[in-house]
C-alpha cells in the first residue's frame, strides 16, 4: 500500500515537471515578444528593455527556467503582467466559484446519472430503460456550450423578459454573503454542467449494472430471500460503482481546473473564466499558474481514485 | 452439388424423408456477424442515413452554392435584410433565412459541415492509426517498450484536455490545422491504451506461435497477424471519437480560439447567432440543430456497431 502511494507520487511529481516544462518551453519559444506587447505600441526601445529586464526575461532561458521551477516548487507562481498581482492570490479570489459550481453540480449529476442508470439497468429494453437511454444519448451529444445558451435564454431571459426573475443570467454571490443568492446564481450553471456530465454515468451504470446483476452472488442473495431493493442497491450498486468512481474523480479533478466552457457562459468569475482573459491578455505567469493547478487537479485526482478503487472492491490488490 | 455425388448419397437417406439436409449451416465469422446485425438494426441504419445526408452535403456545398447562386460569405443586404437591417426568416430564397450579415445561414450550414466533418474524420483518424501503432508496440514488444510508451499515455491521459488545448492555441494562434493536431494529440492516448490491452491477450494465443515457429518477423506478427483482431473495438471507439473531435472543434470555435471568422463552423456561428436569437431564432437554431443532429447520429451509430461486434448477442443494450 505505502509503495504504491509513493509510487503513484513520484509519478505524479514527474508528470508535473513535465508539464511545467512544456508551458515554459511553449511561452519562452513562442514568437510575439512579451515585454513589448506590454510597453504599447508608442513605446520607446529603452521602456521595452526596462520592462524586459524587470520581468527578468534578458536572463539566459536556462537561469530563467531554474528560478520558475525553484520558484513554483515554493508555491511562487510569479506576478501577473497585466495587473501585478501575484498569480497565487487571483487564484485564491476564484477558486471557490468553481469549487461551488464544480461541487454542487457534481452532487447532481451524480445522483441523476446514477440513478437513471440503476433505474434502466433493473428492467433492460422496458420504456423507462429505452426513455432514459435516449434521454442520456441526446445529452451526451450535446456540447455543453449549447445546452448552457439555451439555459441561458430559455430560462433566464424569456423569463426575465415575461417579469420573472426566477434564475440571474450571471454573476456570483458566494456562500457567506447569503446561501440562497449564492444557489440561485448557480443553479443553471449547475444543471448545465451536471445534464451533460449525468448522461456519461447513466451509460456506464447501466451498462456495469447489468453485468453485475448477472453474477452468481446475485443469486445467492436473492436464494437468501433478501428483497429484491436490498439485492440491487447493497450487493448490485456497490460492486457496479466501481467504474463510475474512477470516472467521477477524474471528471471532478479535470473541471476543478477550471470549468472553461460553463463559466464563460454564465459569467461566474472563477478560474476557467481567469483562464480565457489570460489568454486573450497573454498574461503568461497567470496562464503557466492556472495550467500547472490544472494538472494538479488531475493528477491528485488519479492518485485519489486509484487509492478508492481498492477500498470499494477488495478483490483489487494494490501493487 | 455434383450429379455423382447426389447419386452416392442417396442409398444414404432414410426412406422415410424425415431428416432434411441441413444446408442453411455455414461457418461466419464475426464480421459477416457484425455486419448481418448491422443490416438489421433500424437504428444503425437510420443514423448512417443521417450522416451519409450530412457528408453529401458538404462535399456537394460548392455546387449547391453555385446552384442557389449564393456563394458562403456573400452578403445580401437587399435581399436577405430587412430595411432595418434585421435578418430575414426561412423563405424560398433562403431556406434557413440570413445571419446578422445578410448571409445565407442554409450555405453557411453546409458549408459548416465541412469544417466538422474534416476535424471530426481526420482528428480520430490521426488518434486512431498513432493509438493503434503505439498500442501494438507498447502490447507486444513489452519490457522497456512497453514501460516507456505506457507512462508517455499516462502523462498524456492525465492532462487537462481543455485548458493545455486553449493554452497551446493561445500560443500559435487559432487555426483548422492547430485545430485538428490538438484534437488528435490528446486522443490517441486512449486508444493506445485500448488497443495494448487488447494486444497483451492477443499475443499469447497459439496462432501467434504458429505464425512464429513459420519464422515470421515482429512486424508480421504485429501487422498481419494480430492487427485485425483488434479491430473492431478500434472500429467502435473511431466512430465513437468522432462526435466528441466534433463538439471539441466547435467549443474552441464558440470561444474565439478555434477556427477563426468568416470561415463558418457551427461553432463560432453559433457564437455570432447567440446575441440575435430573439429577431432571428433560425440564424441559432439551424446550426445548433445541425451539430445535435450530427453527433447524435454518430454517437448512435458508435453504439449500435459496438452492439453488432458483442458476442453476448445483439441484444445487450
Amino acid at each position: 500500500m505505502l509503495r504504491f502511494l509513493a509510487r503513484r507520487i513520484t509519478f505524479g511529481v514527474i508528470v508535473m515537471w513535465i508539464v511545467a516544462t512544456v508551458v515554459f518551453v511553449l511561452y519562452f519559444l513562442a514568437p510575439n515578444d512579451v515585454a513589448r506587447t506590454l510597453a504599447g505600441r508608442e513605446a520607446s526601445p529603452s521602456t521595452v528593455e526596462a520592462i524586459r529586464h524587470n520581468l527578468g526575461l534578458n536572463r539566459p532561458l536556462l537561469t530563467q527556467y531554474g528560478s520558475f521551477l525553484w520558484k513554483a516548487l515554493h508555491g511562487n507562481l510569479g506576478y501577473s503582467y497585466i495587473n501585478s498581482v501575484s498569480v497565487v492570490t487571483l487564484i485564491a479570489q476564484r477558486i471557490w466559484v468553481t469549487i461551488s459550481l464544480v461541487a454542487g453540480g457534481a452532487a447532481i449529476w451524480l445522483v441523476l446519472g446514477v440513478g437513471a442508470g440503476v433505474v434502466s439497468a433493473i428492467r433492460p429494453r422496458s420504456f423507462a430503460d429505452r426513455a432514459t437511454t435516449g434521454l442520456a444519448l441526446f445529452f451526451y451529444s450535446m456540447p455543453t456550450f449549447l445546452l448552457g445558451e439555451a439555459f441561458l435564454l430559455l430560462l433566464f431571459f424569456e423569463l426575465h423578459l415575461a417579469g420573472l426573475n426566477w434564475f440571474p443570467g450571471s454573476g456570483y454571490v458566494s456562500l457567506a454573503q447569503s446561501v440562497g443568492g449564492w444557489a440561485r446564481h448557480l443553479i443553471l450553471p449547475w444543471l448545465t454542467i451536471a445534464l451533460v456530465t449525468a448522461a456519461t454515468y447513466t451509460r456506464l451504470t447501466r451498462t456495469s449494472m447489468l453485468e453485475v446483476m448477472g453474477e452468481d452472488y446475485i443469486r445467492t442473495a436473492r436464494a437468501k430471500g433478501l428483497t429484491e431493493r436490498r439485492v440491487t442497491l447493497r450487493h448490485g450498486l456497490r460492486a457496479a460503482l466501481t467504474p463510475v468512481v474512477t470516472q467521477f474523480g477524474i471528471d471532478v479533478g479535470t473541471l476543478l481546473g477550471g470549468a472553461i466552457v460553463t463559466e464563460n457562459v454564465f459569467g461566474l468569475p472563477g478560474l476557467g473564466q481567469l483562464i480565457i482573459t489570460s489568454i486573450l491578455d497573454q498574461d503568461l505567469p497567470t496562464i503557466i499558474g492556472l495550467v500547472l493547478l490544472a494538472s494538479a487537479f488531475v493528477v491528485v485526482a488519479n492518485i485519489v481514485v486509484d487509492f478508492l478503487y481498492a477500498v470499494l472492491d477488495p478483490r483489487v490488490r494494490l501493487t | 452439388m455434383s450429379q455423382l455425388a447426389a447419386e452416392l448419397l442417396e442409398p444414404i437417406t432414410p426412406p422415410s424423408g424425415q431428416v432434411v439436409a441441413s444446408e442453411a449451416i455455414q461457418g461466419r465469422g464475426p464480421w459477416q456477424l457484425a455486419w448481418a446485425r448491422l443490416r438489421r438494426d433500424k437504428v444503425a441504419i437510420g443514423s448512417s442515413l443521417v450522416i451519409a445526408v450530412i457528408a453529401l452535403a458538404a462535399i456537394f456545398a460548392p455546387l449547391i452554392a453555385r446552384l442557389i447562386g449564393h456563394g458562403p460569405d456573400t452578403q445580401f443586404q437587399s435581399t436577405g435584410l430587412s430595411p432595418q437591417g434585421i435578418p430575414v426568416g426561412p423563405s424560398t430564397s433562403f431556406f434557413f433565412g440570413t445571419d446578422d450579415l445578410g448571409r445565407d445561414v442554409f450555405i453557411r450550414v453546409i458549408y459548416g459541415a465541412r469544417i466538422s466533418l474534416l476535424v471530426g474524420v481526420i482528428a480520430s483518424g490521426m488518434a486512431i492509426i498513432v493509438g493503434v501503432v503505439v498500442g501494438l508496440a507498447a502490447g507486444y514488444l513489452g519490457r522497456a517498450a512497453d514501460t516507456v510508451l505506457s507512462r508517455l499515455m499516462d502523462v498524456i491521459l492525465s492532462l487537462p484536455f481543455l485548458v493545455f488545448a486553449i493554452a497551446l492555441v493561445s500560443v500559435v494562434g487559432p487555426s483548422l490545422t492547430i485545430t485538428v493536431a490538438v484534437i488528435a494529440f490528446f486522443s490517441w492516448a486512449s486508444v493506445g491504451r485500448i488497443v495494448r490491452g487488447q494486444v497483451l491477450s492477443i499475443k499469447e494465443k497459439e496462432f501467434v506461435e504458429a505464425a512464429r515457429s513459420l519464422g515470421a518477423g515482429d512486424l508480421r506478427i504485429m501487422f498481419v497477424e494480430i492487427l485485425p483482431n483488434v479491430l473492431a473495438p478500434t472500429i467502435v471507439y473511431a466512430t465513437l471519437l468522432i462526435p466528441l473531435a466534433i463538439v471539441f472543434e466547435a467549443t474552441l470555435s464558440f470561444l474565439g480560439i478555434g477556427v477563426i471568422p468568416p470561415t463558418p463552423t457551427w461553432g463560432n456561428m453559433l457564437s455570432e447567432a447567440m446575441p440575435f436569437y430573439r429577431v432571428a431564432w433560425w440564424f441559432v437554431a439551424f446550426p445548433g440543430l445541425a451539430l445535435v443532429v450530427t453527433t447524435v447520429a454518430f454517437n448512435l451509430l458508435g453504439d449500435s456497431i459496438r452492439d453488432a461486434f458483442d458476442p453476448r448477442g445483439s441484444r445487450s443494450s
